[in-house]
């Protein structure tokens, strides 16, 4: 069938490619839903534990020394830096695990990809869904906080909102990961060469001023970063016009991987 | 396309559904198919026989486009690919050659997944679901989780995978490869039952027995192409003619005769304990002694590809 020598006739339908079709990402997230109806316990439990250690182990061990860090109260700076922790492990661990096991070892992109989906849409919904579920969950260490004396304030309904767009980038970095692994085995040095250092350097659990210069310059370009800052701000009270920085820092990230993600892996789903 | 379809609805109608035009593709330096031309035309289950290797996944893949071709022509359902196929898949069902079913769904969760990816209307959808476990006779398997079915009721939910939007096209990608005689048999009677339809279906196979017993129209794949295409019965004529001739006896007659049959310009092959000789008919008096039977297709094949199969 040849283009242009045969004009489309008048009356024959449009027949134009669309992308990003809803009913597309929402085929690929129901699946994602089903899933996580079998789950949802476990994961629920996990995302309230961890925020409950770090805030018990920091507010009672060392809490009981510290009063405050960078002049915000333990359980506020811990509290809110837990957000962020969650919100990273919530999404760039399935954004590297979920693909690389439903594309390698079920073959489910396969399947779906002989569906009218295209590798787009498969990408989009499947970190849409991540940065969805990253966003309820990093409540969760906020809400545990509470428990421990943190005081409740508008601006945290911000913070689903940030925790989508943080989960966002980071899914679609699992995702890249997992299109650019050559085994599973392989996301054992993206742990522990980037994601753990990364949430160190963040303003996590001490402030980034108390390190060396070159480390602080290494901070700002992490993502996760300008996330706690972010985080911090909505739910202490104190947001400003810095952090439409982090903000933007946040979306340029998430832009970023989100097309890496489909470049990489749409070379790799399609031969 | 050349002419505007009156009601829309099929922009194929009265065309082949499957058209590839010197379609090429490479893997490294690996040419896996080598300038395919192919035509299946609408309503035919078209079977697609070759060996391992010869090309038969390489091609399905294409139809979908999670392939791509490195050269040539390729169109599906009026819609030409890469750049439509997302409107052919709509309209098209895949049966894939290796299980890719969610172990941990059930058969019903599955449907459902697909129906909507598929684009069922949302009040079609649980009756599209109850009809497609119907169709796969898994009724009352609707709730049980994939990783508990047998491997045969897996082959059947992936068949009814395939059908749940009610396709015009199905691929089948070896339906049956691996599965014990009773199963294929209820997979040979679901795709008859698509073929009594008047569903277009394209199916790869390496097992002989399959394509004769389900295709109108066989094309005969070796190393990326076709070789030969016709109905079955049509082909054994042509490549094998109507007898054979099969000769028995210990290795050293078996050679003797192999290589009366090379001086004579007769064909044969070893064909198990024996030696087959091709076109028994046109035989003359020097013939060596054996028994007469009909030629079939596997004869054909292995003239035309000179490989013998399962």
């Amino acid at each position: 069938m040849s283009t242009g020598a045969a004009a489309t006739p008048a009356g024959e339908p449009l027949r134009r490619v669309r992308r990003l079709e809803p009913a597309a990402l929402a085929g690929v997230m129901s699946r994602d839903v089903v899933i996580f109806g079998r789950y949802w316990k476990a994961t629920t439990f996990s995302s309230v534990m961890q925020p409950t250690i770090y805030l018990l182990a920091f507010g009672l061990g060392f809490g009981t020394l510290v009063k405050t860090i960078g002049h915000i109260k333990t359980v506020q700076y811990i509290g809110t830096g837990t957000v962020a922790t969650a919100v990273l492990f919530s999404s760039a661990f399935p954004g590297m695990f979920n693909t690389f096991v439903r594309w390698q070892f079920q073959r489910t992109y396969d399947a779906m990809l002989a569906a009218p989906v295209d590798v787009e849409e498969l990408i989009t919904a499947e970190v849409l869904w991540i940065a969805l579920r990253a966003g309820v969950y990093g409540l969760a260490p906020l809400v545990v906080a509470m428990a421990f004396g943190l005081q409740p304030e508008a601006g945290m309904l911000l913070v689903p909102l940030i925790g989508f767009l943080t989960g966002f980038g980071f899914a679609a970095f699992g995702v890249l990961i997992a299109a650019v692994a050559k085994t599973i085995d392989n996301f054992n040095y993206v742990t522990s060469a980037v994601l753990t250092p990364m949430f160190l350097v963040a303003g996590t659990f001490f402030p980034v001023s108390t390190l060396p210069d070159g480390v602080r310059t290494v901070a700002q370009f992490n993502p996760l970063y300008h996330c706690v800052q972010l985080v911090r701000d909505a739910s202490l009270g104190g947001l400003g016009s810095a952090d439409l920085g982090h903000a933007g820092v946040l979306l340029g990230f998430a832009l970023l991987m989100w097309r890496l993600a489909i470049w990489r892996l749409g070379k790799r789903l399609i031969d | 396309m050349s002419v505007a379809d009156s009601d829309g609805a099929s922009p194929a109608a009265g065309e082949g559904a499957i058209s590839l035009r010197k379609v090429v593709k490479r893997f490294g330096h690996i040419v896996a198919v080598d300038g395919l031309d192919l035509e299946v035309q609408s309503g035919v289950c078209f079977g697609l026989l070759g060996p391992n290797g010869a090309g038969k996944s390489t091609t399905m893949r294409m139809l979908t486009a999670q392939t791509l071709a490195d050269s040539g022509e390729i169109a599906v359902l009026g819609y030409e690919l890469p750049r439509e196929s997302k409107q052919a898949r709509m309209e098209m069902g895949v049966v894939p050659q290796l299980d890719n079913l969610d172990v941990e769904l059930t058969c019903r969760q599955i449907l459902t997944v697909f129906a909507r990816l598929y684009r069922v209307p949302g009040a079609q959808r649980a009756a599209a679901v109850e009809k497609a476990l119907e169709l796969a006779n898994l009724k009352g398997r609707a709730d049980t989780i994939v990783r508990e079915l047998s491997g045969g009721m897996r082959r059947r939910l992936l068949v009814a995978r395939g059908l749940i939007h009610r396709p015009r096209l199905v691929l089948l990608d070896e339906p049956t490869v691996g599965l014990d005689p009773q199963v294929r048999q209820e997979l040979w009677t679901l795709i008859d039952a698509l073929r009594v339809e008047g569903v277009t279906v394209l199916m790869s196979t390496h097992y002989i027995e399959e394509a004769e017993r389900l295709a109108d129209v066989v094309a005969v794949m070796s190393h990326g192409r076709i070789v030969a295409q016709d109905a079955p019965a049509r082909l054994v004529k042509a490549y094998a003619g109507e007898r054979v001739l099969e000769v028995y006896g210990p290795p050293a007659r078996l050679a003797e005769a192999s290589e009366h049959a090379a001086r004579r310009g007769w064909q044969s092959r070893r064909s198990g304990p024996a030696l087959a000789i091709m076109r028994a008919e046109t035989l003359d008096g020097d013939a060596p002694e054996g028994v007469l039977r009909p030629a079939n297709l596997e004869d054909a094949f292995v003239a035309l590809t000179g490989e013998e199969i399962e």
